[in-house]
């Protein structure tokens, strides 16, 4: 037996830098204690599209207190997080392409110094047709954004797996419909910052950024800047949230550094929260067409997708996005055959990137209303629908996706379960409904965006004479808790107290690289680097139990706190002891565990096939139970019930948390959220335009945690923090059909869409009764 | 234009020449190096910068520090005593109330300023008074659950 088996994994314990948030002790990057720091801000394109003509900061430079001023011209380098896609540069060279695009940076002695500098910027454009939607983008004759991009597409994807022809042909019933998502952005509490302190005499760069990825924040800046990336050092302090929003590097973060070096000092920025909004990389806008066949049992024969994203000016994760919307459809229910064409377009808007959800969340609603519309034509009931087209783990899907655990059956018993769903369904009061939507997300893409040949995931502990672990790591805590969860393994493994770990994290001088905090990749990847690093230290440990107790280390129990002779418990040490004894001769320990996506989990050979790949899909499902006002046109979520498969919870608080904050932004995107432009400026670039829903119109949302236990995550676990989100959309939106009888195809359901919508099918039924005045007078 | 302000902020005396125009939130975070009480926003849309004035809870990005002349001002930074956290911040460490923790100061704040007035709040009164305050992880789920676990009887509440 085990004496301390699950100390660590499946405790719920608080955050283990939970004290420094209660206490206003955590340090955010704008909290950095630097008052020789120089105050760096950013001179913004008023135009859409234009040829930069003349930039003149002749008078701006002059101003007293201006220390520094760059423009493009202080870096010739494209950066951009996918190494095929590199198009952006730090501050614009030749072209602007949206209102809000950095054009001019200052670094002055104070706030004010630095904003009057920017009023005396001058930039003279020659102005060029702007495109603000898709459409227009890719007309015939447009201007090109990127001279290398016909028709204004940043990619094409045409993929199809199965008959997908023979599929349609064996249906009973084939639909296609079109959905339509506004888009939606991050929104994190804290405002973009960063702070770059350049010695002008070693030629050093130390950058502390708000970023979820500091590895690539450290390369990006060795690329921009032209330095040996030896002589960078980058730091992420707490950081208030990510959600996607710094899942790649930012201009601010690359103009930050180039302001500091030409500013021969320490270079702070705290971006407003306008520009928050205009830097972006929210999720694009979409329009999708989908096409499903269904037999009348409702078994689904194939599927048929048509995506279309505004992706806004630059690159960024433009193409992984658009390919994870056709990856993701399949690897949740069992289709035979698929067919997927998307188009990722620029367009005169701030960039979209990567969202809490990546490419599968306007996709997936998309499908999941379709599917349950489908099953009311077949009077099907919609969890049952669902039942009818689930996997049988392990499998491969027909785009070479791995499915190894699933728990969406148990998801599916849950929340109908939890919901009262049989006996309430369809006999709610008018005005009130329940809808389900299902969902499922990667734990990490198995492929990494640069290919290295380095592990996946590296963890190294240091055990000293002190006695004390602690957890080196460069996996980046943004506030979903991976340092608690990597405490949490390191534990469960050796099964020390909770006292004895520290977890140093995100400082490139100290800790191991790490690809960074996104595709849900932290708990899965680094957890596993994790695990096989402490069960490394453990064998020194054991050895070194062995030798004090003069036995043989097979006979050895590690019980944490105290290692024994296996039967004889007189002959015991302490770990202190055993930690003495193991330090004899060597001094301090490392031990280093890493982890690494085996190739056959690395996705399809097709070309786009890596990108969905991974090893662990989380599934969700989730009852919505909403309040429907037809008067005002308000839609009220009244409860939520969302259950996660996310393998084995290691941290069940933690998941709940995950989970609620999830399902909850997804509602978000549901009700209330959208970026809107006019002619290409943003209308909504501050929290009170830009609807982040409040405690007050958030409703209970209860969890079930479905433990599927995966072959490859630690201890099973599977990612626990953006699958659910997707499922939230679709169940909204059925939940309003079952309360009013309308099916909705466009987010968010605003009052204005909403009330637009009644007008209309008020006017369609007027229009129906005059139509057929005989029938009814015949009838009277 | 500076004016000499005389106020309290966490119990101790202040007597600082201050610009007129300097709002409390900068005087807080870049005069007296109190950076708990955080900036989310570009002006009254988030709640970020909660504390409490005469124990109410105020914006602190929407308040002058001149107008807070003679008055007391307590901000996160002032709730643990003797290095052991208030209830309430007992509460959201145990209950989950922070993730990111970078709302978290204000709404403490928020809060504290709330059952100051009322120790026993129903969930609808703790919902209306959060309701200036945005968090973008928890889905407030957890938020109510730690106010409301802050205002059960002391030993509802297990100290660690």
């Amino acid at each position: 037996m085990n004496p301390f088996k699950h100390k660590g994994a499946g405790q719920r314990i608080p955050l283990v830098d939970g004290i420094e948030k209660v206490t206003g002790r955590a340090r955010y990057t704008a909290d950095l204690f630097a008052p020789d720091a120089y105050v760096g801000r950013i001179f913004r394109s008023p135009y859409a599209h234009g040829d930069i003509l003349r930039l003149d900061v002749s008078e701006a430079r002059a101003l007293p207190g201006v220390i520094a001023i760059i423009t493009g011209e202080a870096c010739d380098q494209p950066y951009g997080v996918l190494p095929i896609a590199q198009n952006e540069f730090p501050l614009a060279r030749g072209k602007v392409r949206y209102i809000g695009e950095p054009v001019a940076a200052v670094a002055a002695i104070d706030d004010a110094t630095a904003r009057e500098a920017l009023k005396r910027i001058r930039l003279e454009v020659r102005e060029l047709p702007a495109y603000f939607e898709p459409e227009a983008a890719r007309a015939a004759g447009a201007v090109l954004l990127h001279d290398n991009r016909a028709g204004n597409l940043e990619r094409e994807v045409h993929h199809e797996f199965g008959d997908v022809a023979a599929g349609f042909a064996a249906a009973d019933l084939v639909r296609e419909e079109t959905y339509r998502c506004a888009e939606v952005v991050h929104a994190q509490m804290e405002p973009h910052a960063a702070m770059a302190a350049y010695d002008a005499e070693r030629d050093h760069l130390t950058m502390h950024s708000v970023t979820q990825v500091p590895y690539y924040v450290h390369l990006t800046l060795a690329r921009c800047l032209g330095m040996d990336a030896a002589r960078i050092r980058v730091i992420k302090p707490f950081v208030g949230g990510g959600f996607g929003a710094r899942v790649e590097v930012l201009n601010f973060e690359m103009v930050c550094g180039l302001l500091a070096r030409a500013a021969r000092g320490t270079v702070r920025m705290t971006l407003s929260r306008e520009e928050n909004f205009l830097t972006h990389r929210g999720r694009p806008q979409s329009h999708t067409r989908v096409k499903i066949g269904m037999r009348r049992d409702g078994v689904i024969t194939a599927c048929a997708m048509e995506m279309t994203q505004r992706g806004g000016a630059y690159g960024g994760y433009g193409i992984v996005t658009i390919l994870y919307s056709g990856a993701l459809l399949s690897g949740i229910y069992a289709i035979p055959a698929v067919k997927y064409d998307g188009y990722r377009v620029y367009t005169n808007t701030p960039p979209c990137g990567a969202m809490r959800g990546h490419g599968t969340v306007n996709a997936r609603h998309a499908f999941e209303s379709l599917l349950d519309t489908m099953a009311k034509e077949l009077g099907l009931d919609p969890i049952e629908v669902r039942r009818r087209n689930l996997l049988r783990a392990p499998t491969e899907t027909i785009n070479g996706l791995k499915v190894m655990s699933y728990g969406l059956p148990q998801c599916l018993d849950a929340v109908e379960g939890a919901s009262g769903w049989r006996d309430r369904i369809g006999r709610l009061p008018k005005g009130r409904g329940l809808g389900i939507g299902c969902s499922h997300f990667v734990s990490g893409s198995a492929k990494p965006i640069h290919f290295t040949g380095e592990p996946h995931a590296t963890i190294i502990l240091k055990l000293d004479f002190d006695a004390a672990i602690t957890i080196l790591t460069g996996a980046a805590d943004i506030g979903q808790g991976s340092s608690t969860i990597l405490t949490q393994a390191v534990i469960e493994v050796l099964g020390v107290d909770y006292a004895r770990i520290r977890v140093i994290a995100n400082d490139s001088a100290i800790t191991p690289k790490d690809n960074g905090s996104y595709s849900s990749r932290v708990t899965f990847m680094v957890g596993n680097a994790a695990v096989q690093a402490a069960e490394n230290l453990k064998k020194i440990l054991v050895e070194a139990a062995a030798r004090r107790l003069q036995a043989a280390p097979e006979s050895i129990n590690c019980m944490g706190e105290i290692y024994c002779v296996h039967g004889d418990s007189n002959r015991s040490a302490s770990f202190n002891d055993v930690v003495a004894e193991a330090l004899k001769g060597t001094g301090t320990i490392t031990a280093k565990g890493t982890f690494t996506c085996p190739v056959e989990f690395q996705g399809g050979k097709h070309k786009g096939g890596a990108v969905g790949s991974t090893m662990g899909f989380s599934y969700t499902a989730t009852v919505a139970e909403v309040s429907v006002d037809e008067e005002l046109g308000t839609v009220k979520v009244e409860k939520v019930w969302s259950a996660m498969d996310c393998g084995r919870a290691i941290n069940p608080l933690s998941v709940e948390g995950q989970v609620q904050g999830s399902v909850w932004m997804g509602m978000g995107q549901s009700l209330s959220e959208e970026t809107r432009y006019e002619d290409g400026r943003h209308i909504d670039a501050s929290l009170l335009e830009y609807h982040v829903p409040t405690i007050v119109e958030s409703p209970d949302v209860e969890v079930h945690i479905v433990e599927s236990i995966d072959p490859n995550g630690p201890f099973g676990a599977k990612e626990a923090s953006e699958g659910a989100l997707a499922s939230m959309p679709a169940a909204v939106v059925a939940a309003v059909e079952n309360a009013i009888g309308v099916r909705f195809t466009e987010l968010p359901l605003t009052p204005e869409r909403v009330l637009k919508v009644l007008a209309d099918r008020k006017r369609r039924e007027a229009r129906r009764r005059r139509a057929e005045p005989a029938y009814e007078e015949g009838a009277a | 234009m500076k004016s000499l302000v005389r106020l309290r902020v966490n119990g101790i005396a202040r007597e600082d020449a201050v610009p007129d125009n300097l709002l409390l939130l900068d005087y807080l975070r870049e005069t007296l190096y109190l950076t708990g009480t955080k900036q989310g926003c570009d002006g009254g849309e988030c709640g970020a910068c909660t504390v409490l004035v005469d124990g109410k809870p105020r914006l602190s990005c929407l308040t002058l520090t001149a107008a807070v002349a003679g008055r007391e001002v307590e901000t996160i930074e002032s709730l643990a005593r003797n290095g052991r956290l208030s209830r309430l911040q007992q509460a959201f460490h145990e209950k989950l109330g922070a993730q990111c923790g970078y709302c978290t100061p204000g709404m403490i704040m928020a809060a504290e300023g709330l059952l100051r007035k009322n120790a026993s709040p129903s969930v609808a009164e703790i919902r209306a008074a959060l309701a200036g305050n945005l968090c973008r992880c928890t889905g407030y789920v957890k938020i109510v659950e730690s106010v409301q676990a802050a205002c059960a009887p002391p030993n509802g509440v297990t100290r660690t």
